[in-house]
């Protein structure tokens, strides 16, 4: 089995005796309260998803992941994960000292055992991550209105929160120990946002023809306007996983994490937390957690250059469709006819289709998906 | 870029040689060259991480059975 990022799995979920002693405790500690994808970090977190991270990150490490995509102790880490607070509540916090980290609606989520407070430069972060400072890119608009202080320190989660998903929601040790059970010893994932077409499926079969396993795993979350729902997502992978793989061959699991949309650093930070899961291999495609034209279709590729240490072996897809006379989904290097006889999937194209109520021609989209799709009376986010 | 280096000697006809491999490629110099090629190596000398205790697993395993990811 691969190792974890940084050698040893994380775990910082508090046993039965440890969560009582933290709750009678944490009445008497100072509240923050934190956002939905910041729960999701913490989670993330204590979970191992992240590992080797055991809380948010504190300034030498923020500084080093910017500027050399790297925690301080050289470990591949291309997007730091923070947790900012305003600069009033954060005068009331005292280094060394614990915070309860709490939901919007109070409930408990984590005991922050905060070691740093920092402030940083916004456009810096930006522009580093996310290589724009336009603040029509998501992930920029979401750092200009982060608050100026950022709390670092290792983090206790109280108990993983429940979610509409939670039958879909696997842990990197439960994932580990289910691909060990079914005797797996590759396995490729494949991140998603979408629901599939038939030219993901080409890739992912493509991918699990040299491996043992494949994990599907979506990413659940808050995301663009336009993108499908998370239950819709889940929905179409359950039936073309039903349909058309072997049961023994395939899993699927949620990944609840934001996404930030950092093209390249995101790919390798999608990697980090997939080897995290167990996996050996990933499918990197064309213009991977990309956003918009501000990043290269393949600057999500190339960046893994950078990282010989990364331990997860890539995949690399570079444009793929269906071509009318192979009769099959090809790409570049297989077909040699023109680009006449190319239907490129378009998820414009399919999702106008869906909403029209026409279900999309075979060599786009499996029928049964389709099908599913088009029970939701609006499978999109609004 | 802000990068914290440390000086290492090679033999001066070592540099002189990955001077000539990274010589039309992407990697910038021959310290990018020599980082990149002992992280490399360092990666591939990991030993296997701990292993998931016996109750652990079966408590886990129980778990996947419930939510019908094995039989």
């Amino acid at each position: 089995m691969i190792n974890p990022h940084g050698g040893r799995l994380i775990g910082r979920v508090l046993g039965e005796d440890g969560r009582a002693e933290a709750l009678e405790r944490a009445r008497n500690l100072p509240v923050l309260k934190i956002s939905d994808e910041s729960i999701s970090d913490v989670e993330n977190i204590a979970t191992g998803v992240y590992s080797p991270l055991e809380g948010f990150v504190g300034k030498a490490d923020f500084r080093n992941i910017l500027n050399e995509m790297r925690l301080q102790n050289d470990l591949p880490w291309t997007i730091p994960i923070v947790l900012d607070a305003g600069r009033d509540e954060a005068d009331g916090f005292r280094e060394g000292k614990d915070i309860v980290l709490q939901s919007a609606g109070g409930r408990p989520i984590a005991i922050l055992h905060l070691e740093e407070k920092y402030e940083f430069d916004r456009d810096e972060l930006a522009e580093k991550v996310f290589l724009t400072m336009d603040r029509a890119h998501p992930g920029v608009a979401k750092v200009a209105a982060m608050r100026d202080v950022l709390l670092a320190g290792p983090i206790d989660l109280l108990e993983i929160s429940p979610t509409p998903f939670d039958r879909y929601k696997l842990s990197p040790k439960e994932t580990r120990i289910l691909f060990k059970e079914k005797g797996w010893k590759t396995v490729v994932a494949f991140q998603t946002r979408n629901t599939p077409h038939i030219g993901h499926e080409y890739v992912q079969k493509t991918a699990l023809t040299f491996t043992d396993g494949i994990f599907v795993n979506p990413v659940i979350g808050r995301k663009k306007k336009g993108d499908f729902k998370d239950e819709v997502v889940l929905a179409s992978y359950d039936e073309l996983i039903k349909h058309y793989y072997l049961k023994e061959r395939a899993v699927m699991a949620i990944l609840q994490m934001e996404m930030r949309y950092a093209g390249p650093r995101e790919a390798i930070h999608h990697a980090i937390v997939r080897k995290n899961f167990g996996c050996t291999h990933i499918i990197i495609g064309r213009d991977h957690a990309g956003v918009g034209t501000y990043y290269h279709p393949y600057a999500a590729q190339d960046i893994f250059e950078e990282f010989p240490d990364l331990g997860i072996v890539p995949l690399f897809f570079r444009a793929f469709y269906f071509c009318k006379k192979c009769q099959s989904v090809v790409n570049e290097k297989i077909c040699p006819h023109p680009p006449a006889e190319q239907i490129q999937f378009s998820g414009t194209k399919i999702r106008d289709l869906l909403v029209k109520g026409q279900v999309p021609p075979p060599e786009l989209m499996r029928p049964e998906v389709a099908k599913i799709i088009m029970q939701f009376e609006n499978p999109f986010n609004e | 870029m802000e990068k914290e280096s440390m000086n290492v000697s090679i033999p001066a006809s070592l540099y002189k040689k990955i001077e000539e491999v990274i010589k039309g490629t992407d990697v910038p110099s021959v310290s990018g060259y020599v980082a990149k090629v002992l992280r490399e190596k360092l990666a591939q000398g990991q030993t296997p991480g701990e292993a998931f205790s016996k109750e652990d697993e079966e408590k886990v395993k129980e778990r996947l059975k419930a939510l019908g990811y094995i039989d």
